[in-house]
């Protein structure tokens, strides 16, 4: 095997217990193994509480596991690293700053080069479409727009990697189509690797190679699909067969899992 | 006459005229009733009280004196709660005490501070200090208490260190809470420098006060409670200047329009 077949972000028998109030545990995840590849756009489709946040969030770092590995280029994952971008449900902007000022939180943390983050962060707002706004208030957008500048803020540093924690998920459902072409446009236009969480299976189909489908309470990864469609894809790929026959297979799987 | 120069007088011509109203009351009705001029002096004996005070040149210096007293004891106050807000362990050891403290009426310290700092300017400004620091304190400890989690994990994601996740986000984060308390501290920090000045001082307003009493010019006293209200609209006026400058964002659109 070449080098290139080891994936980029290595996830094995990954368990996660809370401890609930009362003092008992709670199994959010259990034994959960997920390979991504490099350049990989990966989707986590679950129902509510199938611990796929979590998964996200241990990925990212912000969360440890209870048991299994999760490893980033073969390196064990510890805390939150800097290859990672990351995208909230909300935009998480604030509301102190101006749009380009908030884009440019990461330079300023990782205290990046000021001239040449300028240079950058005002290239990722045209890359988002929100030039012509870097100098108004999170507060003067739609919501859109503000998720918009969370994705241009979660780029800003160059992460190799880009966990999306349903991004899409408070917006409306004519926003979120078109954010969900943006996004793919802005993906083959930086080239990283991708995994997004969402509870729509239409949204899944049509950004991912691969579809990993949680079942709940605790989470495991049920099935692991892929999608072989055609890129560059468009609204129109929604009436492909493939599409239409991977959408009624996944829905398949959540009205089995609801019954049983 | 435009419309807005209506709005104007709409807005201001009635608090005005009636101003001038109850001036020309207090000045022309008393003495038709043969009440005592010394009791009950006209504003416009108040007035040449008033311009005595400031050709002593205590209007300037005590101004300054209580700004001073306000602005570093928030100042302490806003530096205290970020080391309080720091550790759970700091915290949780020092707030019954806090609390405690903040239940004793301030003032009540202020004839100990005499004896031990003496009756310079240097005891009133810890007098003033002090009972400004509790509402800035327990504000600030609630505004850096208060930070939505997905921020810090932003922060944390970048491995921001503490520093950073406190300017950045913190902080600013915060403006709003310890503005609440800078309003309340602003105008109880004159009632603090006051009391220190009653106890033991050899200038100042509080000290001009006493001696005026003791002579029974009641119209200097007048002169004096003129001088200690407008000191306290200007404090205010200046804290609110800040924090409409600084806490734009916090507010509604009618702020907004201003900086714009």
């Amino acid at each position: 095997m070449t080098a290139a077949a080891r994936p980029l972000i290595d996830i094995r028998d990954v368990r996660k217990q809370f401890r609930s109030r009362s003092g008992t545990f709670l199994e959010a995840l259990s034994g959960t193994s997920l390979a991504v590849y490099a350049n990989q756009f990966l989707c986590i489709v679950g129902p509510s509480g199938c611990g796929k946040s979590t998964l996200l969030r241990m990925i990212a770092g912000l969360e440890t596991v209870s048991g299994g590995t999760i490893a980033i280029d073969g390196v064990p994952i510890l805390g939150p690293r800097r290859d990672i971008g990351l995208v909230f449900q909300s935009p998480v902007l604030l509301p102190w700053r101006t749009i380009l000022k908030n884009v440019l939180v990461p330079a300023e943390v990782l205290k990046l080069d000021s001239a040449s983050a300028q240079k950058r962060a005002q290239d990722l707002l045209k890359l988002v479409g929100l030039d012509g706004f870097a100098d108004r208030y999170p507060d003067e957008l739609s919501g859109g727009m503000r998720q918009r500048a969370a994705i241009a803020r979660a780029l800003m540093h160059d992460p190799e990697i880009l966990l999306m924690d349903e991004p899409f998920g408070s917006l409306d459902a004519l926003t979120r189509e078109a954010m969900n072409l943006e996004l793919l446009r802005i993906w083959q236009a930086s080239t990283k690797t991708v995994v997004l969480v969402t509870h729509s299976i239409e949204e899944a189909l049509l950004l991912s190679d691969k579809v990993a489908v949680f079942a709940p309470r605790p989470g495991f990864v049920r099935e692991l699909i892929d999608v072989p469609i055609a890129r560059p894809r468009t609204a129109a790929t929604r009436s492909d067969p493939i599409f239409i026959r991977l959408a009624e297979r996944l829905r398949s799987y959540f009205e089995a899992g609801a019954s049983a | 006459m435009n419309t807005r120069t209506a709005a104007l007088l709409e807005r201001y011509a009635p608090p005005i005229l009636g101003g001038i109203l109850i001036l020309l009351v207090w000045e022309f009705l008393p003495p038709l009733f043969h009440v005592s001029k010394l009791l009950l002096p006209p504003p416009s004996a108040v007035v040449r009280s008033l311009w005595l005070i400031y050709d002593r040149g205590l209007l300037v210096e005590n101004f300054v004196v209580t700004l001073a007293e306000a602005l570093f004891g928030s100042a302490t106050a806003i530096f205290f709660a970020f080391i309080v807000t720091r550790s759970l362990i700091i915290e949780r050891t020092l707030m019954p005490y806090l609390v405690g403290l903040q239940a004793l009426p301030k003032v009540a310290l202020a004839p100990l501070i005499v004896v031990w700092v003496g009756i310079g300017i240097e005891s009133k400004i810890l007098i003033a200090a002090i009972i400004s620091f509790f509402p800035v304190l327990i504000n600030a400890i609630v505004g850096f208490s208060t930070v939505e989690a997905e921020k810090i994990d932003l922060m944390r994601s970048l491995v921001a260190t503490r520093w950073q996740q406190f300017r950045i986000v913190i902080f600013p984060n915060s403006l709003p809470f310890i503005f609440a308390g800078l309003n309340v501290a602003i105008v109880l920090s004159i009632t603090g420098a006051l009391v220190g000045e009653f106890i033991g001082a050899d200038r100042g307003l509080g000290n001009l006060l006493l001696q005026l009493n003791f002579n029974m010019d009641i119209s200097g006293m007048f002169a004096v409670l003129t001088v200690l209200a407008l000191l306290g609209i200007v404090l205010y006026a200046l804290v609110r200047f800040l924090h409409v400058r600084f806490v734009f964002w916090a507010k509604p659109d009618n702020l907004r329009s201003g900086s714009n």
